[in-house]
């Protein structure tokens, strides 16, 4: 099953250009920065916006481009919406019916089961909690018999609690009711935690796509996903390829490292990012571990982040350069680390600084 | 203290439940099309259908008497098709009662379709709902505080109407003769018991209607579905 976009969507200061064709399956995340156009992609496959042009089909059927523009109501997809978007003006019971009603269905009691709405049936929707509201919505949705299904991060305007208790209520979806989902959303938790294949959007335009670990290993997602991410950028030296394991291997402040093999020359000068929480600290020269990377130095701060499990240490790793590492708390007084300490940082992965991503 | 002829005060409520069906059937998509149109003579659109709370009734009157008059197109239309005149009867009345009390209408239900929005029509459409069901089955059913402060501001705005009466309709008793009318020819002729027993009618009617309404409009916050 298949869903082919092929769109251009020009709206003041942003234009959104998508041409992909999305494997459909389980849950496909839609992931990109605030503004980055997610839910106006998905906007524009749900046919909620009018004005873009180009091709839309979903499962060989036309939707926009060849043939008519076919309209929401008749593309039969399941639009979950950030705000829920209940009708005040009925109960649970009423909103639920309002879908069934128009679509035939008959999976009353299963859509009431699956998603334990039976005791909030009689409800009026101003009394129902944000994560109530978005069970009723995500329930609502299904009694459309939908044969797609579009999340708009459903999960957002929750707090960590409700969000956690949610979350395996959407990952049984696609399983219960043999529904493909597009989930918009841009928390790496949420698309490690729900997908199967990903799709990163950035500045309207698709930058990356494929199954979620290749592309989430792939990606800078500090940069996709708009955030800061703490990280260093240390300098290093290529120093040879290894062509038997496909490494490049390079030096840092005159330590060992090696990366996935690129196309770089030996002697080349480079700016490798490291983020925080791929580097793990320990107190002796780690053996029978898979990561490779392994580099000394001695702790020249350690910042304890209140009320949260995590600490940052500033390692100085000769040379005068720096690395970060994002460890718990915990493990810094399990350890006894302290500044002064001479350490071994573990880092698990490493990427180029601002390189471009390879589409694909 | 005889017992004033209510004739007029019947003719009123005739006049204004006949008015206010009227304006619902052309207030609606009216209301409807000012609240989610694009289009730019829409200020134009809006300003027209505003007019009426700014210009005096007289000179409504005098264009309405104008218009309706059989040797105008309008009027000649009418008459071409009913036999009868537009001026100086009810269905005359009707009309001049209907446009003079527009805003009434348009304006609460243009406001409450407004908070409406496009969210709750979009999830509709996304729930299979085709527009006009959408419309019916959503929108209206959000809207009806708007709807039904439309229908009590023109059924009340129409029963106290009197210069729009004066002018297009005159004063025939059963046709025209509407309670305000009624009330000013008492005074006229110095019937003061009269114009008295009717006023006091029409006090204690129109306060009953909006007090009715209110309260009804405050205990059942209307459920549908």
């Amino acid at each position: 099953m298949g869903l082919s976009v092929d769109i251009k969507l020009a709206l003041k200061g942003f234009s959104l250009e998508v041409r992909h064709g999305f494997e459909l399956g389980g849950i496909t995340a839609l992931f990109g920065a605030s503004g980055a156009g997610k839910s106006l992609l998905l906007r524009v496959i749900a046919g909620l916006e009018e004005s873009a042009r180009g091709q839309v089909s979903f499962d060989g059927e036309p939707w926009q481009g060849k043939g008519p523009f076919v309209p929401t109501a008749k593309r039969n997809v399941g639009y979950v919406f950030q705000d829920s978007r209940l009708f005040a003006h009925l109960d649970v019971a009423g909103n639920l019916n309002f879908a069934a009603k128009r679509s035939g269905s008959r999976a009353f009691d299963t859509v009431v089961e699956t998603l334990d709405l039976q005791p909030l049936l009689a409800r009026r929707v101003a009394a129902l909690s944000g994560g109530e509201k978005q069970r009723v919505a995500i329930g609502r949705t299904l009694l459309t018999e939908p044969r797609l299904l579009l999340m708009d991060e459903p999960l957002a305007a929750l707090d960590h609690a409700r969000k956690t208790r949610l979350l395996p209520y959407i990952a049984r979806l696609p399983e219960a009711f043999g529904l493909p989902v597009i989930y918009v959303t841009h928390s790496v938790e949420e698309v490690t935690r729900l997908a199967d294949r990903m799709v990163v959007l950035a500045n309207g335009r698709v930058l990356a796509a494929g199954g979620v670990a290749n592309t989430l290993a792939r990606l800078d997602i500090a940069e996709a996903s708009g955030k800061f991410e703490a990280g260093s950028v240390v300098r290093a030296v290529v120093t040879g390829q290894n062509r038997r394991f496909c490494l490049t291997e390079m030096t840092v402040a005159g330590q060992a490292l090696s990366m996935p093999a690129s196309a770089v020359d030996v002697g080349a000068e480079l700016r490798l990012r490291i983020r925080a929480r791929d580097v793990a600290i320990a107190v002796g020269r780690p053996e029978g571990l898979s990561i490779r990377n392994v580099l000394r130095g001695q702790i020249l701060e350690i910042m304890q982040e209140a009320d949260t499990a995590f600490a940052e240490v500033l390692l100085d790793i000769g040379g005068g350069q720096k690395l970060r590492a994002r460890i718990t708390r915990a493990s810094v007084a399990e350890l006894g680390l302290a500044v002064g300490n001479t350490v071994f940082a573990l880092v698990k992965s490493v990427s180029f600084d601002r390189r471009a991503l390879p589409k694909g | 203290m005889s017992w004033p002829d209510l004739a007029p005060l019947w003719l009123s409520v005739q006049l204004a439940a006949v008015t206010t069906v009227f304006l619902l059937i052309i207030g609606i998509p009216l209301a409807w099309w000012l609240a989610t149109t694009r289009a730019r003579i829409r200020p134009f659109i809006e300003a027209i259908t505003a007019l009426p709370l700014v210009l005096p009734p007289t000179v409504l009157g005098f264009y309405f008497l104008i218009l309706f008059s059989p040797s105008s197109t309008l009027g000649g239309l009418w008459r071409d098709a009913t036999g009868t005149t537009l001026t100086f009867s009810f269905s005359g009345l009707v009309l001049a009662s209907a446009l003079y009390s527009l805003p009434f209408m348009v304006q609460p239900l243009q406001s409450a379709f407004e908070a409406v929005g496009r969210a709750p029509m979009e999830a509709a459409a996304t729930l299979r709902a085709g527009r006009l069901d959408a419309f019916f089955h959503v929108a209206m059913p959000m809207a009806r505080r708007g709807i039904l402060t439309g229908i009590v501001l023109s059924f009340a705005h129409t029963i106290g109407e009197f210069g729009v009466v004066l002018m297009v309709g005159g004063n025939i008793p059963g046709q025209t003769r509407v309670i305000s009318i009624a009330i000013y020819e008492q005074v006229e002729v110095l019937d003061y018991a009269q114009a008295h027993a009717l006023s006091a009618i029409l006090l204690v009617f129109s306060f009953t209607v909006l007090l009715l309404v209110y309260t009804l409009n405050r205990r059942a916050p209307v459920r549908v579905g």
